[in-house]
């Protein structure tokens, strides 16, 4: 089975700067009928015009999973854009219209957890203000570890000390602290959950540290904030679809495959659902994998790639599409 | 008459040492203790001194597999005369133990199944405790009907203990109740029932 999220339009309701890197767009719904319901953790495709350019990224919902209503998502701008965030920041104006992908959750809570611990590093923060709102009014004991640069780069710092006082614990790095994980992980009641979200070496730190631990992988959720890496351009030849296709250096191989009119299931666009598995029929070259789908053994045999984010060196690959 | 290919079935392995937990909780029934004795050789240094073991003699009250099991010299040791007077310690270890403890159960399917539900209270997930199942195939089976737990079911037909209906005893397993599924056979023609058959001894 293959999902594939329908797109509706939404209208750009608000749009509050947050930190001087960080915009919270608030998206409504463009009629009276209600935006889908979501859970924490859940994020949202946000695809955007630019000029003849579809750009499309994943940005997860940080309202309130507890109401209906509008949707939140907290842009941050990146230091190295492909184009959305610098897009997201620079041109979109409240009034204009966007269109967004039904909610997708890949980073849900467990609701069987004793105790839910979350470790957010910068930006990825971003799921866990959804989860916390859920977690909280539940009455579900948790903690945040939140591992910022700077107090000014800090998203939502002040909101999250009123919001949840004694839930919450700052590590900012200016000021030389520093969460120690294996610290955090020696210390939890059995049956608690750890989720974490950030860049990639405070997601492998931590989990390395849990399973050193002795905790088992149920009890261990990440997610990945990795937009598609960039790389040297390369030609993919669609078998089916009977097509040659560029795919720039800056572009990642779905959405040169999607600019050339074929369509592929995606849900995460970030190398975690596993929606968009091809077959590889045909490579002269190496497979360069960036995804967290494919076990070792598919990348051993070759015969599998995750458009989104993976890419290829070499002089032929054939896919079956 | 056997139900097969259902998914819900259980199935239990072989219990091997968790090298990387800091502590461990084993309980055992009956023959599991032999189990739990296998595992000797394969325990890392230091295994037995951070593990608590609870024990059931039940059905092998007359060997002395307690005696082996407490010369392990594990961290902590108890003996309980049966599976629901061992339950409360159980739960005693799981609320004060932390991330990184290691649930082994072994022995009969009531106590491998009583200990899971028992965990999932605590937030365990079934699939990280590890099981080797030892000694009597009897079930504990649930009446779809009337709710009611019948213990150490041997036959399918089987009457309810509760309920009195003649019950098909299915693979359908819960893990919420820890009990096998019975459903009544004769429902559409009273009466009309094949024989009982010893399925689980």
């Amino acid at each position: 089975m293959s999902i594939r999220p329908r797109s509706s339009p939404v209208r750009v309701a608000e749009i509050v700067p947050v930190t001087p890197f960080v915009k919270r767009f608030r998206l409504a719904a463009t009629d009276a009928s209600p935006l889908p319901r979501y859970s924490g953790g859940a994020h949202i495709v946000v695809e955007m015009r630019d000029g003849g350019v579809v750009r499309r990224n994943p940005y997860s919902l940080t309202s309130s999973p507890l109401h209906d209503g509008d949707y939140e998502i907290s842009v941050q701008r990146a230091e190295v854009s492909r184009g959305g965030s610098v897009f997201m920041h620079d041109r979109v104006r409240v009034g204009d219209t966007l269109a967004v992908s039904a909610p997708v959750n890949l980073f849900m809570l467990d609701w069987r957890a004793r105790k839910h611990v979350l470790v957010a590093g910068g930006i990825g923060i971003t799921p866990f203000l959804a989860q916390m709102a859920q977690l909280s009014a539940e009455g579900r004991p948790f903690e945040l570890h939140y591992c910022i640069r700077s107090p000014e780069r800090g998203a939502y710092r002040e909101a999250l000390e009123r919001c949840f006082p004694g839930h919450v614990r700052f590590y900012c790095a200016s000021k030389g602290e520093r969460l120690d994980v294996t610290q955090l992980v020696a210390s939890q009641p059995l049956g608690t959950h750890l989720y974490v979200c950030g860049p990639t070496p405070l997601i492998d730190a931590t989990l390395e540290a849990a399973r050193a631990a002795g905790w088992p992988g149920h009890n261990l959720h990440a997610e990945h904030f990795a937009a598609p890496p960039s790389g040297t351009p390369f030609d993919v030849y669609l078998q089916r679809a009977g097509l040659r296709v560029y795919v720039g250096e800056h572009e990642s191989l779905l959405e040169a495959i999607e600019a050339a009119g074929v369509e592929v299931p995606y849900l995460c666009r970030g190398g975690a659902c596993g929606q968009c598995e091809t077959a590889v029929l045909g490579c002269d070259g190496r497979l360069q994998h960036h995804d967290h789908w494919l076990t070792t053994a598919d990348r051993a045999a070759g015969r599998k790639i995750m458009p989104c984010v993976s890419r290829f060196d070499g002089r032929e690959l054939v896919l079956d599409l | 008459m056997l139900a097969s290919g259902i998914k819900s079935r259980p199935v239990y392995g072989r219990l091997t040492s968790n090298p990387q937990a800091r502590s461990n909780i084993m309980v055992a029934d009956a023959e599991g203790a032999l189990a739990v004795l296998d595992m000797v050789a394969d325990a890392p240094d230091g295994f037995w001194a951070r593990t608590h073991i609870l024990y059931v003699p039940g059905g092998s009250a007359a060997q002395d597999h307690g005696a082996k099991l407490a010369a392990l010299a594990p961290f902590s040791w108890h003996e309980s005369p049966t599976v629901p007077a061992m339950l409360p310690r159980l739960r005693a270890l799981l609320g004060a133990a932390r991330m990184g403890t290691q649930l082994y159960l072994a022995g009969t399917e009531p106590l491998i199944g009583e200990g899971i539900r028992v965990a999932g209270e605590f937030g365990v997930d079934h699939a990280g405790v590890r099981t080797e199942h030892r000694g009597s195939l009897a079930r504990r089976v649930q009446c779809v009907h009337c709710k009611g737990i019948t213990e150490s079911v041997t036959m399918s037909i089987v009457p309810c203990a509760h309920c009195g209906r003649h019950l098909f005893v299915r693979d359908h397993y819960s893990r919420r109740i820890g009990a096998f599924q019975g459903v009544m056979i004769d429902a559409e023609k009273p009466g009309d029932r094949p024989p009982a058959e010893e399925l689980y001894r």
